[in-house]
């Protein structure tokens, strides 16, 4: 069931669902009064900075800290060899493999961190970091997973009891003997090798943390840029030994996350080490380097795949074998059971029978990852195989890319769906948002217009992408990061003046959720909007969840808040039943009261109810109306959307430039439609941002040449292309207020849609590949093999 | 080295290091947070603060250099208990997620409005392209900058 608009239930004052109700976390921002970790100043307090490696493979033969130490203002000068006095030199990652903390036997990755210096001054740490002296002995680096497989490699984790060899995970998924009988019966394969390249979620706001360990209680509060910090709360538990109970992770205001602020970073722990040993708190707040050089890089996938089809243009299966490169410790935050995330979507918006995904993951010397930068694990990798696979088909097949796709799609009547590698689509209606998107951009006109420019000698492409994602894990049976299920929670208490706090397990960096999760209550419970405060965020005060990333704030947590405000309100009812001396079956709920029904004029507003519920309760009923609820969903959400650009290329430079990016977007019931508007403008940016310049490299020795913004490039509002934007609304069947979440959609769909665009241009001299980022040289180079 | 400095319309004055920088100088010294650090390397202005009326990356530029000189910050840009135009455009129009980058955003909007106060969308742009955000896609901070133009002129009217 698809509708193009939601109408609010519930009018403005109210706010509830389908309102573009202003946020409220804009006031303190907009003021300069936002509360970041770098803004916290404690009594006392000292500061941070790290030595790290300037080699990408070296073993340490001794580390020399005298003259950092004699530096005045130094207070300590943390190594390993310290930390391992605390058992602490090493910490597990969320994906289960082991990271060192500080380097003691060698370096596996340039930026490696390897001691710290905490001073009274951030400037008199960095000063001292900079005198330590560490002697290496070579080791060659490995800086491609290629190379890292070879036998003759050397061992970049000889760290690992039992590893012999550098692949670090083994992963496939589907039919193999199904799979290779289709192509068996194809018409064509039609193959597509293609490198989604390294990239840096980059929020403007790099990791940081504030340790305060207290030396007499034991009690330890760290302020930290955290996207999960009651998962990181259990991590500390872990690692440090300390009773969970003296652990109060604050996550404060969150200076964007995009999936960097989701793994425990080494800073993380030796500040916090640091705080207990020294009894005074520790800043540390990473440089845009060693934000860039250490912590959580993205993507580096070497992707290989093959669709078979029939010359009637119908798919019949899909081949894909992939490698990762992982870096030096295998570090990406997914669940435990998915080595390679969920990259199962990749059968994507299409019905055919049979898939087979293989992938290897490989160490080297680069620094450890990934995250799913504004993902849901792998889902983006994923997406953009498929959509230029079945793009490159087409052009195979002489069929119109609209038309293949259209022919292909799962019907809106298949779902749920179950797709070859086994995961339940809940719903979707595919071709009417190609076919909206097709409206919105006139695509008749344009592939006219394509064909007219050719006859000029002016290129034109039309580039599309019909993705599907995968979000809001997950259902707590299969999904788990180390071992914690994958559910999250809210907690509502309504006070006796019928204002309430809601708070929550997961945390915004950005999204809005004070102005949204409240938007939920008012829906439910009818107290407006602006009557309630949404907490998050504070471990000490929020009941507990397993953080935002992988678009799993509004399937998960939205979907507690609604549960536990639907069981408010039947407490609210038995209250009312005793206020209005009615019977609970004579009671209506209407908005924001329960009416005694055929009688209008009887009837007790939330207000009254919350009031007696602390004034009035009725007898055998317990005091209070607040409560929390864990959810586990039943499965996850499959938002889905078509996008559609239009790129002019100059034949002679390569120089592309987006003319139009039509963008329709379903995930399913939207909540507040301004907050959904702004994640899909930013993750179109990002998908923008991956397809033409973001990139981090390096060279053979292992140098990160992507270590700053002026190497590492964003695009600025000159460069970003304007946005249009529509939507369908088909609601998830599943979840309680049919929402999907939206807050990584465009990041995934958007970039196959920008490169296929500039494929599209070239497709009549037989181009079909140019890796990301796609920049004008490599559009150049393209052109000019073409034919050759 | 003493450093004397109008911030905000108040005189302010410190012993600095010669090589503190002036955005360690207003977030440490002076206690305004509201001014941010993004890069380091001038690259992506969340530094940016009004050095006598024109936009400066505050990291890269030292203390002593602001001396005897008259700095806004975001903190400078309510009047009198009231938001400024820009403040609550940028409110109004959504232009703004994770708020990291909107201080500067707003700064550098203001100072551009001054200068030009009919901008055309590819003028915005052109004006806040010294300036990063990861969040908004800048459709809506261009939205939120033309809004405040708007209001101006609504406001002389009136």
């Amino acid at each position: 069931m698809t509708t193009t608009a939601h109408k609010p239930h519930t009018p403005p004052e109210i706010g509830g669902i389908g309102h573009s109700r202003k946020r409220v976390e804009d006031a303190r921002f907009i003021e300069g009064r936002g509360n970041y970790v770098d803004d916290i100043e404690l009594p006392g307090m000292l500061h941070m900075a790290i030595h790290r490696s300037p080699l990408a493979h070296a073993r340490i033969v001794s580390i020399d800290t005298s003259a950092a130490a004699a530096v005045e203002g130094v207070v300590a000068v943390v190594t390993g060899e310290l930390l391992a006095g605390y058992n602490l030199a090493w910490m597990p990652t969320l994906s289960g493999d082991t990271q060192a903390v500080l380097a003691t036997d060698k370096v596996r990755f340039q930026g490696q961190e390897i001691a710290a210096v905490i001073a009274t001054d951030r400037y008199v740490a960095q000063d001292a970091a900079d005198l330590i002296e560490v002697e290496y002995e070579d080791l060659e680096p490995i800086t491609n997973p290629m190379r890292a497989l070879e036998e003759d490699a050397p061992l970049i984790r000889d760290d690992k009891e039992g590893q012999t060899s550098n692949q670090c995970y083994e992963w496939e998924s589907g039919d193999k003997a199904g799979t290779d009988a289709a192509f068996a019966k194809a018409d064509k394969v039609v193959s597509l090798e293609t490198h989604y390249p390294r990239s840096h979620p980059a929020p403007l706001e790099t990791c940081g943390v504030v340790a305060d360990v207290n030396p007499a209680t034991g009690q330890a509060t760290i302020y930290m840029t955290s996207q999960a910090p009651h998962a990181h709360r259990t991590v500390f538990a872990l690692v440090a030994g300390l009773p969970e109970q003296n652990i109060r992770i604050v996550s404060p205001d969150i200076g964007g996350g995009f999936g960097n602020k989701v793994p425990v970073y080494p800073g993380y722990v030796v500040a916090t080490a640091a705080s207990l040993v020294i009894g005074k708190p520790v800043k540390w707040i990473e440089t845009r380097t060693e934000n860039l050089i250490s912590t959580g890089f993205a993507r580096d996938f070497y992707m290989k795949g093959e669709l078979a089809v029939t010359n009637e243009g119908k798919i019949l299966g899909l081949r894909v074998d992939m490698l990762s490169d992982q870096g030096a410790f295998y570090s990406d935050a997914q669940p435990t059971k998915f080595r390679a995330g969920l990259f199962h979507i990749v059968t994507g918006s299409y019905d055919y029978p049979a898939a087979h995904v293989t992938t290897r993951g490989a160490y080297t010397n680069k620094a450890p990852g990934g995250v799913a930068y504004r993902c849901s694990f792998r889902v983006t990798e994923a997406s953009y195989m498929i959509e230029r696979l079945v793009q490159n088909a087409a052009y195979e097949l002489g069929m119109d890319p609209a038309e293949f796709r259209i022919k292909n799609f799962i019907r809106a009547d298949q779902f749920p769906y179950k797709s070859p590698t086994g995961f339940v689509y809940d719903s979707g209606d595919y071709e009417t948002a190609l076919r909206k998107a097709m409206d919105m951009v006139g695509y008749d006109e344009i592939q006219a217009e394509k064909k007219q420019a050719r006859e000029e000698g002016r290129l034109v492409g039309i580039g599309i992408a019909s993705f599907t994602e995968v979000v809001g894990a997950g259902h707590g049976e299969d999904y788990d990061i180390l071992g914690l299920k994958m559910f999250d929670s809210a907690e509502l208490r309504v006070h006796p003046t019928g204002k309430a706090i809601l708070k929550l397990g997961v945390r915004t960096q950005g999204q809005g959720h004070e102005t949204t999760f409240a938007q939920i209550v008012a829906e439910e419970l009818g107290i407006p909007a602006s009557d309630i405060k949404v907490v998050e965020g504070d471990t000490d005060n929020t009941p507990y969840g397993l953080g935002t990333y992988a678009s799993r704030s509004t399937p998960v947590a939205g979907a507690a808040t609604a549960v536990i405000s639907r069981k408010l309100r039947e407490k609210a009812k038995k209250i009312a039943a005793h206020l209005l001396e009615a019977s609970e079956d004579d009671l209506e709920w209407d908005i924001d009261k329960f009416v005694v029904k055929g009688d209008p004029d009887s009837s007790a507003s939330i207000q009254d109810v919350a009031f007696a519920a602390y004034t009035n309760p009725p007898p055998g009923v317990e005091a209070g109306l607040e409560g929390v609820h864990y959810y586990d969903p039943p499965n996850m959400t499959y938002p889905f959307g078509s996008y559609i650009v239009v790129v002019d290329v100059d034949p002679d430079t390569g120089k592309w430039s987006v003319r139009r990016m039509v963008a329709v977007d379903d995930c399913g019931v939207r909540i507040n439609p301004m907050v959904v508007d702004g994640q899909i403008h930013g993750g179109l940016a990002e998908g923008y941002a991956m397809s033409s310049m973001q990139y981090i490299t390096f060279d053979e020795a292992g140098n990160c040449i992507g270590s700053n913004f002026m190497d590492y490039l964003i695009p600025t509002a000159w460069e970003t292309p304007r946005f249009e934007l529509g939507e369908t609304v088909t609601p998830s069947p599943h979840h309680p207020i049919g929402a999907k979440g939206i807050g990584e959609s465009a990041t995934v769909g958007s970039p196959a849609a920008y490169v296929n665009a500039v494929i599209d241009a070239l497709e009549h001299l037989g181009v079909r590949n140019i890796d990301m980022p796609v920049s004008a040289d490599r559009v150049w180079g393209a052109i000019q093999g073409a034919g050759h | 080295m003493n450093v004397t400095v109008t911030v905000n319309g108040i005189e302010r004055s410190a012993d600095v290091e010669p090589r503190r920088l002036l955005v360690d100088f207003i977030r440490g010294t002076l206690g305004l947070t509201g001014t941010h650090v993004g890069c380091d390397t001038t690259s992506c202005g969340v530094c940016t603060v009004l050095l006598d009326g024109t936009p400066v990356k505050s990291c890269t530029l030292f203390a002593v250099q602001a001396n005897g000189r008259s700095i806004t910050t975001v903190e400078g840009l309510k009047q009198n208990g009231e938001l400024s135009a820009i403040q609550k455009a940028f409110h109004q129009e959504h232009g703004l997620q994770c708020g990291f980058c909107t201080p500067a955003m707003m700064l550098v909007g203001s100072a551009f409005l001054e200068e030009n106060p009919n901008p055309t969308d590819e003028e915005i742009r052109w004006a806040i392209s010294g300036n990063l955000c990861r969040c908004t896609g800048y459709i809506n901070i261009v939205k939120s900058i033309q809004a405040a133009a708007e209001a101006a002129h609504q406001g002389a009217s009136a």
